[in-house]
Order: C-alpha cells, then structure tokens, then sequence
C-alpha cells in the first residue's frame, strides 16, 4: 500500500498550562489540498513548527512518505522534502531572484558557485510548473505576486514534495490570488502536497480537497471542501453561531454635506493625491495592496504627518497637523500597529485608557495627576468595551492583540467622536474580535460619526463600508458603492479601469 | 530541557533577592582577585566593610563620597529613562561647580540670605543649559546625543582650565591653577561634627524623592515615562516627544550641575580640575545598578561610595591595589544587570 505524504499522529505540545496541540492526527495524500483553518491562536502555527522542527512535540510521531521524521530537526524536515511558504517573504530585497534561490543551498567554503546549472536548472522547475519568472530579476523590482512566486519556486528547486502556505493569499489582488490558485492545481497535478493555511472560507472552499479545522488546539473537524459550507466550517472554526454584521441604511441618505473632507493631500514620496468626503453616518472604505501609500494616508488623518499639499477638514474648519488637534476636535483614531503605536506597553492600562487625553482638567490638576478618576474612566471603558485584563495596574503589553484593541477603540469612543479614522482594524485579530470591532464602528456609524475604514481585507470593506476607494501608489481613486471583486481588483493592481472593465 | 519564559509580573522576593545575589556573586568573583594580590580574602573583605561602614569616620566618608553620586546618579536615571543619554554629566558638574564660584566667590557683594540660593540656582542653570545644546541637536537635527554629550566633557574641562588659569584664578594660589574660594557664609553646613558630610546629602536625598514623587504623581512625569517607554506610541496619543525631551534633558543637566555646586561649596570650598574623580561616568553606573528608580539611585550611591572608600581604606592595611574598588563595581552593574534580566524570566524544566 502506497504511504501518504504527510502523516500527523497523536501530536500534542504544551506551553505550560496551555494546551497548543491537543492529540492531532491527519494524514496528507500525495496531490491533495488541505486546508488548515482555525482562528488566531486555534494551534496553526504550533504544528507547522513541530512539523519544520522549530519545535519539538512532547508526543506524537510524524511520517513522511513513510519514513519517520526526526523531531526538532529543521534541516532534517527539509532533506524528507517539505517546504515552506511564509505569509512574510524571506527573501533578500537586493539580490535577484537566481541568488536569493540559491542561497543557503551551498556549502559556504566552495571557492566558486555554480550559477550556471542552477540557473538551468531553475528555468527548468519554472517551465515545468508554469512559473514564469526571469532569474535576473531583482526582487525589489518585482510585484508582490511575483515575489510569491519566487518563494514557492525557492521550495521547489531545493526538492519540496509538499509545500506548507502560510496564509498565502492576505497579501495578493484577487487577480493574484486567482492566478496563485491556477498554479496551486499545476503543482498538485505534479503529484505535490499542498497544506494550505487560512481563515478566509472562500478560499479554503475554492482551493482544498478536505479542511481540517483546529479550534483551541484540537482538531474539531475533518470535512471534504465539496460537503462543507461557509457558514458550517465559520461555526466549527469559532465554535458557535457567527452572525454578520447588520448595516442598516445609510444614516446620511438625503444629507450631502460632508463631515471629513479631505482635499488633494501629499506627503513625502509615498502620498501623492488623494481627495475625498466622509458624511455624517457613512462608512468610507480605502482599499489596496500593501505599501501602495494608506501607512502615510492613515498617519496624515491621525494628525502625526505633515502634508506637502492639501487640507483636512473637519465639520468645515481644517485641522492642523497634531495628534492633539485631532483628539481634541473628535477624530477617533485606531493604528494600524495597535501593540506599538496604538498603547504603550510597559505603562498600566489604566495610564493607557486616558493616554489621549491625560492633559484634561478631570485627569490633572496643578500638574498632578487625577489618579482616582482616571482609574474610574479605565474601569468604565474595561467594562463597556468588554476588555478582557488581569486588572487596570497590569501592564498594556500583558493584554491579548484583540484587547489591546478594545482598549484603543473604547478610549475614543467613550468619547463620543465626531470622525473615526481606523487602520486595519481587525487584521489578526480572531473571529470573535473581529465581528466586535465591525459592530462597534456600525453603532458609531449609525450615531452620525465618519468613519475612514482603511484595509487590506476586501471582505471587510465589502461587508461593512458604504463606498469604496482605492489607493495605488500613492494616489486614491473615485469612490464607488457597486465595485466588483474583479473591478477592484483591477484597480488595486493599477490597471485603468475603463479599458478593462469586462463587459 | 529548559527554557526561559518572560513573567507578566516579578515577584516582591525575587526583586529583593535579585540585587542581593548580584552582590553575593561579585564578592566570590572578586575574591579570586585578592588571592591573586595575595590577601586573605575574609580579611580583606572585612576590611573592606570596616572601611566603608566601621566606624563614625567610615560613616562619615562614604556619605560624602555618595553625596555627588546620588545627583550625578539621578541625573543619568532622569534623563536615561526618557531614552536621552546624556553621558556628559562630568562636564555639567564642573560647570555647575564653575558658575557657583562665580556667584559666590566674593564677586558680587549681596546679603549672604540672597546670594546661597542664587549660587544653588546659577549651578543648577549652568549645567541644565549646557546640556540644552545637544539635546536640540538631538530633537531639532537627530543628532546622536551620546557623541555630543561625550565630545562636551571635554570642551567643558578645557573651559575650566582656561578660567582657573585665567579671570577666575585665585591670585593665592602661589601659581596653581585653582579658583578663589567660596565665601565662609556661602558654605554647606556641616552635618556631623568633625567630619566632611555636609547638608548638600540632605538635598540629593530630598531630591531623589522629589524626582520620585513627579515620576510617579504628575503629568509631567508620565510624559516622561510615555516617552522613555515607547516615544512613537506617546507621540499617537498626543505628547509633545521633543518638549519632553528638552525638560527632561534641562532637569539632568541641573541635578550634575548641583552635584557640582555641593562639591565646590559643600566639600572643596574652592574649585580645581581634579575636584571630580569622574563622578559624572560613576553616575550613569549607579542609575543602571538602580534600574533607573530614583530611589534605588540613594542605595546605589552609598553601595558605589562605600565599595570606593572601603577599597581606600583596605589597601591601606594590606597591600591590595585600590584598583580592586573599579573592579568591583563593575562586576556588581554587570551581575546586577544579569540578575534584573534574569528575574524577570522564570525558568521551566521541561
């Protein structure tokens, strides 16, 4: 009997009291999808170092095609053939794409490399699974679908039998991810197995044979993609029944004066132009890939950059560049990098909950601080945003990414803001977390607020803003209500949307 | 196997023991050092201790050697916990020492009651405002204040010099180049009779209290804190980095320039270059040994002054080279630093 390529059994790990891995068992076949979902801390990352070796299982035993795999032993897991690509590129910017496969494959002290049959030898595992890519390339100047590519490629001449995809597609266009997906079933038609990890149930659905589902560190559930749906793999995957969000009509119907308007902003070489008005009750979403300028877009509406060119304008009056200015007039802003930017982590979280307006008469006094009635705010927001913590005197750092991000956004919004100004809300953040956020910038939303939604994940955009602008290289298009996936995704990659609009 | 696991909070005991065990294990390091100088260890350590905390006189001694540091050590924590490095606090000494002789030399004819504060506040301006000048290199230009602050020390030696040899040499000094005195009224009072402690310890405590007080109960000292513990974070929520940085820069240059102002009124009487056996390096020292608490800067001075005249004191009975003392202290801040960094781990056997 043939041996699968990948066999999981009993595998258990802990982190003290904390159970990561709870006796796994899955087994992998030879040209098969599997996807691994779960939500953030649910054990992905776990067993995909115990089974890279960075980690060794405290029981448990794994096979690859039949032969056991020595525990802890990187090198050893990647002699058995098994690859690994991570969700944040390893490769080395200023090399070109030949060097950055061929590094590490060679023993240091060979006086000379043999580029010439590795470069044969790369153009022949690229034409073999359909990845084009020119080895002289340099990686910086490559898109970051490319980049992908050249990872995958890397796994590949170094001999990989089954690839691991660590949350492959968050950083791709879905034109790219399209594209990542067709090369996907070239390399499974090779005979590869693909362990594909994600929370995106779409994907998992459009892309895997069977989905196993961790959840808490056990393996809740090991379904065939064509008898599973979304909402049965969402419910395993969380553990109980997931609502989506409910956006009721738009609050600012009728109303077309403009409570954030932002016109011809520059910053640096990053922002170039992006001009448009938030109304009272509306949602403005600002899509794109990665780097394309939303970083600068983000710090400019929070108040800590300088623009070149152009205005904020709040209610009318503009706004000067200063965080200050921008609290004191009602932005409510949430960081892209909640852990930090967003708190300071070795300060209490009480000190945390009233860090923006620490100044205010209620907090101090004569210059000392009102200790007692900021602890009083702290409590309030703990309990109000359900902040999850050991006490208000335990440092900001103790606390989980989802109640770091609680805590931000109930210091603003106990405030009452006029604008909300949020940059990636949710991303990393689990199931739970996330439809907490969305529901709370909702009930902003519908108390009259603008909220600036800036992400990555279209999902999110699609389900709860009310128009959409992209921003590519620094410029942010027209806002639409009714963009497509495939209209967006056009535009997010650049290409002029009116030559290539579909019929 | 074992591995090492950040805690989320230390425990009391092990932030008492930590520093202790540091100490413990300096002592048997250096012991191999006075074997080597061919002492009996006991005897030498004991010696060491007698020297430093015998007797009245040991007392007396070390309480003035710790005097400076204690203000030279707050002005290293102030300035080290807001993430400004400010290893220039030897030259603020002696500028602060520089503007009290200026004061209260016998230049300016003032009532007595007027003119002590204004030498205390002329000191504490002197070196405040000469750190001014790299720290708005720093916030304005980004220039790397440990160069600048370093570089200072010695523009400000040589500055003093050129005073004592010039405009501010006592004419009595027989050629040596060293300032007129301070005015007998303008001096610290004594603290213990016939001794050197002066009532320039009761202000470095007091100080040290102070600073501990605004650190932990004002505004101010939570933008301090904000800032030294994550500047960008502190900036999102609206602090003003570079005004905090310039306060926190002029606060560290006062409390050297004070430590400078006791030396020369409480101790010297008049000032000369070699009043300060570095007391300003010795100060970044000590604010690390106290993990930067203001507090903790008083313990570690006394420790530090107390190891230096103990150490005095020893190679004088046996023949153990003085050196030993820098040795010392040294080995205590690097186990001391060891030790905080380890009790903040705990270790799991696995």
């Amino acid at each position: 009997m043939e041996h699968p390529a990948l066999q999981l059994s009993g595998i258990t790990k802990r982190f003290g009291s904390l159970v990561a891995n709870d006796d796994i068992s899955l087994d992998l076949g030879a040209g098969e999808v599997l996807a691994l979902l779960g939500e953030n801390g649910a054990g992905k990352s776990t067993l995909v170092s115990i089974l890279f070796g960075h980690y060794v299982a405290d029981a448990g035993a794994i096979q690859v095609f039949g032969r056991p795999l020595p525990p802890g032993n990187p090198k050893a897991a990647l002699a058995a053939g098994i690859g690994m690509v991570h969700q944040h590129f390893t490769l080395a910017d200023n090399l070109s794409v030949l060097d950055n496969v061929l590094i590490g494959t060679e023993p240091l002290w060979r006086p000379r490399s043999h580029r010439r049959e590795a470069r044969a030898k790369l153009l022949q595992t690229s034409r073999q699974f359909g990845l084009t890519v020119n080895p002289d390339a340099r990686i910086a100047d490559l898109s970051v679908g490319e980049r992908q590519r050249v990872e995958i490629l890397k796994a590949l001449y170094r001999g990989a039998r089954i690839l691991i995809l660590d949350e492959p597609t968050a950083v791709l266009t879905p034109q790219e991810v399209e594209a990542l997906f067709a090369t996907l079933k070239t390399l499974v038609a090779d005979g590869l197995s693909i362990v594909f990890i994600s929370h995106k149930l779409d994907e998992v659905l459009a892309v895997s044979r069977r989905v196993a589902v961790l959840r808490q560190g056990r393996l809740v559930a090991l379904r065939d993609a064509g008898a599973t749906s979304k909402a049965e793999l969402a419910e395993l995957m969380v553990g109980r029944r997931v609502d989506a969000p409910v956006r009721s009509a738009n609050v600012s119907e009728g109303s077309s004066i403009a409570r954030l308007s932002v016109t011809g902003l520059a910053a640096g070489d990053k922002l170039k132009d992006a001009t448009f008005d938030v109304g009272r009750g509306e949602i403005f979403g600002i899509a794109g890939v990665s780097g394309n300028g939303q970083a600068q877009l983000a710090d400019a509406l929070c108040g800590l950059l300088m623009p070149s060119r152009g205005e904020i304008r709040l209610d009318g009056r503009p706004l000067a560049p200063s965080p200050r200015t921008f609290i004191g007039a009602g932005v409510a802003r949430v960081p892209e990098d909640r852990a930090t930017v967003g708190v300071i982590g070795d300060l209490a979280i009480w000190e945390n909950a009233i860090s923006e307006n620490y100044r205010d008469a209620q907090y101090s006094r004569y210059g000392w601080r009102q200790r007692a009635t900021a602890k009083e705010q702290a409590k309030r927001i703990v309990d109000q945003f359900d902040v999850r913590c050991s006490g208000l005197d335990a440092a900001a750092r103790s606390m989980s990414g989802g109640n770091i991000q609680k805590l931000i956004l109930g210091r603003a919004l106990v405030r009452e803001p006029v604008a909300i100004v949020a940059n990636q809300p949710t991303w990393g953040l689990d199931v739970g977390a996330v439809s907490y956020i969305h529901s709370q910038l909702l009930a902003a939303r519908s108390r009259g607020a603008a909220v600036v939604l800036i992400s990555e994940d279209l999902d999110e955009l699609f389900a709860i803003a009310d128009r959409v602008a992209v921003m590519f290289q620094g410029t942010l298009s027209a806002a639409r209500s009714d963009w497509t996936v495939a209209q967006i995704g056009l535009a997010m990659a650049g290409t002029s949307e009116a030559a290539h609009v579909p019929a | 196997m074992s591995r090492l696991e950040l805690r989320t909070r230390v425990p009391l005991a092990i932030a008492i023991i930590a520093p202790i065990a540091a100490v413990a294990f300096t002592l048997i390091a250096c012991a191999g050092l006075i074997v080597w100088a061919g002492a009996p260890v006991g005897h030498a350590y004991v010696l060491l201790f007698d020297g430093a905390f015998g007797s009245r006189f040991a007392i007396a001694e070390t309480l003035t050697r710790a005097t400076p540091l204690i203000l030279t050590g707050l002005a290293a924590a102030v300035a080290f916990r807001a993430h400004f490095y400010n290893i220039g606090a030897e030259g603020q000494l002696y500028l602060g020492a520089l503007a009290a002789v200026a004061v209260a030399g016998g230049a300016i004819s003032l009532p007595s009651a007027l003119l002590f504060p204004l030498m205390i506040v002329a000191g504490a301006v002197a070196g405040g405002l000469f750190l001014l000048v790299p720290a708005l290199a720093k916030t304005r230009l980004g220039v790397d204040e440990v160069v600048t602050t370093l570089l200072l020390n010695f523009i400000a030696l040589l500055f003093v010099s050129m005073m004592l040899d010039g405009p501010m040499k006592d004419p009595l000094s027989m050629g040596w180049p060293q300032s007129v005195g301070i005015i007998p009224e303008l001096t610290f009072g004594k603290l213990i009779e016939r001794s050197r402690v002066h009532s320039g310890l009761i202000i470095a405590i007091v100080l040290a209290v102070v600073l501990w007080v605004v650190n932990a109960r004002t505004t101010f000292g939570y933008e301090m804190r904000a800032v030294g513990a994550n500047a960008r974070a502190a900036r999102f929520a609206g602090v003003s980095v570079n005004s905090v940085m310039l306060k926190t820069a002029l606060l560290s240059g006062a409390l050297a320039g004070l430590a400078g102002v006791g030396e020369v009124a409480g101790r010297a009487g008049y000032l000369t270059l070699d009043m300060s056996p570095g007391y300003g390096y010795s100060g970044i020292v000590i604010a690390m040994l106290a993990g930067l608490n203001p507090l903790g800067v008083v313990f570690a001075a006394v420790f530090v002054a107390g190891i230096i005249v103990g150490a005095d004191s020893m190679s004088r009975a046996i023949a153990v080279p003085t050196y030993l003392a820098d040795v010392i202290v040294a080995v205590s801040l690097l186990s001391m630093l060891v030790a905080t960094m380890l009790a903040r781990y705990k270790v799991r056997w696995s």
